[in-house]
């Protein structure tokens, strides 16, 4: 897959495929699946718009392996205690900031609204997604994901990842 | 005290009890405590934690935060002096300061543009004299009259303090030598600030004061700890307070590999598995750092902070109140200034540890809201607490809940609550 060469509407289907799946691991609780949806060696970041802006470098979630990724997954499945609830991303179209035969970089706004048992559903974070995407063993894949929050406060606790 | 508001006096139902106290549910859900408090501890004979100097490393830097609900603003003035000034214009009482934090030469108020420097003195307003010879301020009036309300500043070891109390006791006696020893310690040398995390937790913030001052859940609530041996309870540890029992200090030294022990502690408690691996190792990589073997510290000082060491991760939580039932914690996570990156590498890791999204520090906010919901109702009921024997006492072990009977006693003599005698309910 060469996706320089892709007519754009391939292309954009590529990236909304990966970017769907993200969604579908994560909104439908397949959680398991999500770190295959990641390069081996990959970066996936959740940080705040608040220390973004100042050049700050902490982040809420910082894993720079699938490794990590994995690890996250079965600590909130086994180790961690907290309130059920229910995700549903809203995520805009991605707009392409850069482009290679085997890798592109895209932005996309999200918004995560999240059920919690009372029922009220309410916007639990929203910010910016900047991905880059690469192509590995034939298939796209996130080689990084540094999910920007501009809800700079967490409400409660951040345990299902954005 | 700066008392001149009304003082509520909080509905009563405190009772003696025979060991440890009992803290009627009332107390984390009746306005009339919450307004107490405002008055009688952040506005009381108190210090609270309002940022690090290095937040403020440049002459002109400042920020806004709060104590209890009280807006303030902290600068650092051109001559290097740290003020910490009430976030109220002398005008009309408008915010003075909307931004988080930054850099200016003097502070302006927005609605009529009154000006002030960055030590609170009035500089000067528009239309002073009048327009075309009409309207102006009258003869009386004095520019020094209306500076911004100042608040006592102290710090140590780059942590900024401040009391609206002009006779409360010095910083170094409220906070006493164990503390400082505490902050000495881990403020040993220039910081470097990494950023900041704020949680919104559904909760009084009181019982976030009791969940830092009690070991005893640390290893039954937060089971990443458990489970990746981060910390066991067969690990030596110690609970200070200072001489009010307002201030504690828990810590933990190096981990024991003690595993036949652990599992025997550990038989009837939910996920103990010594055997969990993790996929990615490095998250717990870590380099010491102290001589001392101590690898947690949690040092709750009265009334809004907490400075925590566990492992590589060094961060101040800073308590603001919102109402009877929610407060934002926020965390400032801070390495030092001669860090390597290596160094730098391992302390953002580890934070994946802590925070909202913490493995091992998550629940807290669960903790919090859980009790929060189930005390609404039943006012007159209490919670028990003698975890350790219930007495206030500094304990070389961390089965106990003395620290949280301590909290509670000093918390009584600020409000003015009186025991009543053991009831035999």
């Amino acid at each position: 897959m060469n996706l320089a060469t892709l007519p754009a509407w391939e292309l954009h289907h590529a990236i909304d495929s990966l970017q769907a799946a993200h969604v579908r691991c994560i909104d439908d609780d397949q959680l398991e699946q999500w770190p295959e949806l990641f390069t081996v060696d990959c970066l996936y970041q959740i940080i705040a718009q608040e220390n973004a802006e100042r050049g700050l470098p902490l982040a809420t979630i910082l894993c720079d392996s699938r490794g990590m990724l994995h690890d996250r997954v079965v600590s909130l499945r086994h180790a961690n205690i907290y309130e059920k609830h229910q995700y549903r991303h809203l995520v805009s179209s991605a707009a392409v900031r850069s482009l290679t035969s085997d890798s592109v970089r895209v932005r996309s706004n999200y918004v995560v609204y999240r059920t919690r048992t009372n029922g009220v559903s309410e916007v639990f974070s929203c910010g910016r997604y900047d991905d880059l995407m690469v192509v590995a063993d034939g298939v796209l894949r996130f080689r990084e994901k540094i999910v920007t929050f501009d809800t700079n406060r967490i409400d409660s606790l951040l345990v299902t990842p954005l | 005290m700066n008392s001149t508001a009304p003082d509520p006096q909080p509905v009563s139902g405190w009772h003696a009890v025979a060991a440890g106290c009992a803290v009627p549910y009332a107390t984390f859900t009746e306005r009339a405590y919450y307004d107490a408090e405002q008055t009688r501890i952040f506005r009381g004979p108190t210090w609270s934690f309002v940022g690090l100097a290095a937040e403020l490393a440049q002459p002109g830097d400042f920020k806004s935060t709060f104590i209890g609900e009280a807006p303030v603003i902290v600068t650092r003035d051109r001559d290097g002096v740290l003020h910490v000034l009430r976030n109220r214009c002398a005008h009309r009482g408008a915010l003075v300061c909307r931004e988080r934090r930054g850099h200016a030469t003097r502070l302006q108020c927005v609605y009529h543009q009154w000006n002030y420097d960055l030590g609170g003195r009035l500089l000067g307003l528009p239309f002073r004299a009048g327009v075309g010879g009409q309207g102006g301020m009258p003869a009386s009036f004095e520019l020094p009259a209306h500076g911004l309300e100042k608040l006592k500043v102290a710090s140590l070891h780059g942590l900024i303090f401040a009391s609206f109390d002009p006779a409360v006791e010095s910083l170094t006696d409220y906070l006493g030598p164990m503390v400082c020893a505490s902050i000495a310690r881990i403020f040993n040398r220039p910081l470097r600030v990494l950023g900041d995390q704020r949680q919104y937790m559904h909760g009084n913030w009181k019982l976030y004061c009791e969940n830092t001052r009690d070991p005893y859940h640390a290893s039954l609530l937060h089971l990443f700890h458990n489970t990746f041996g981060l910390y066991r309870a067969s690990q030596t540890g110690a609970c200070l307070m200072d001489s009010r029992h307002r201030h504690t200090m828990l810590y933990t030294q190096a981990a024991t590999t003690r595993t036949e022990l652990d599992q025997e502690i550990y038989r009837d408690v939910r996920s103990y598995d010594p055997t969990f691996k993790l996929h990615d190792a490095s998250l717990l990589a870590g380099r010491p750092e102290f001589d001392d073997g101590i690898t947690l510290v949690i040092l709750s000082i009265f009334p809004n902070v907490v400075v925590q060491q566990i492992a590589n991760t060094l961060a101040v939580r800073q308590i603001v109140t919102a109402g009877t039932d929610a407060f934002e914690l926020v965390w400032t996570h801070f390495g030092y200034a001669d860090d390597d990156l290596e160094m730098q590498r391992i302390r953002l890791k580890q934070a994946n540890l802590i925070g909202p999204a913490g493995l091992i520090s998550m629940e807290d906010g669960e903790a919090v809201e859980i009790v929060q919901r189930a005390v609404r109702q039943d006012q007159d009921k209490a919670s028990y607490i003698a975890m350790g024997g219930g007495r206030i006492e500094d304990t070389p072990h961390l089965t106990t809940e003395s620290a949280i009977v301590g909290f509670w006693a000093y918390y009584r003599s600020l409000l003015g609550i009186e025991l009543a005698p053991a009831t035999a309910t």
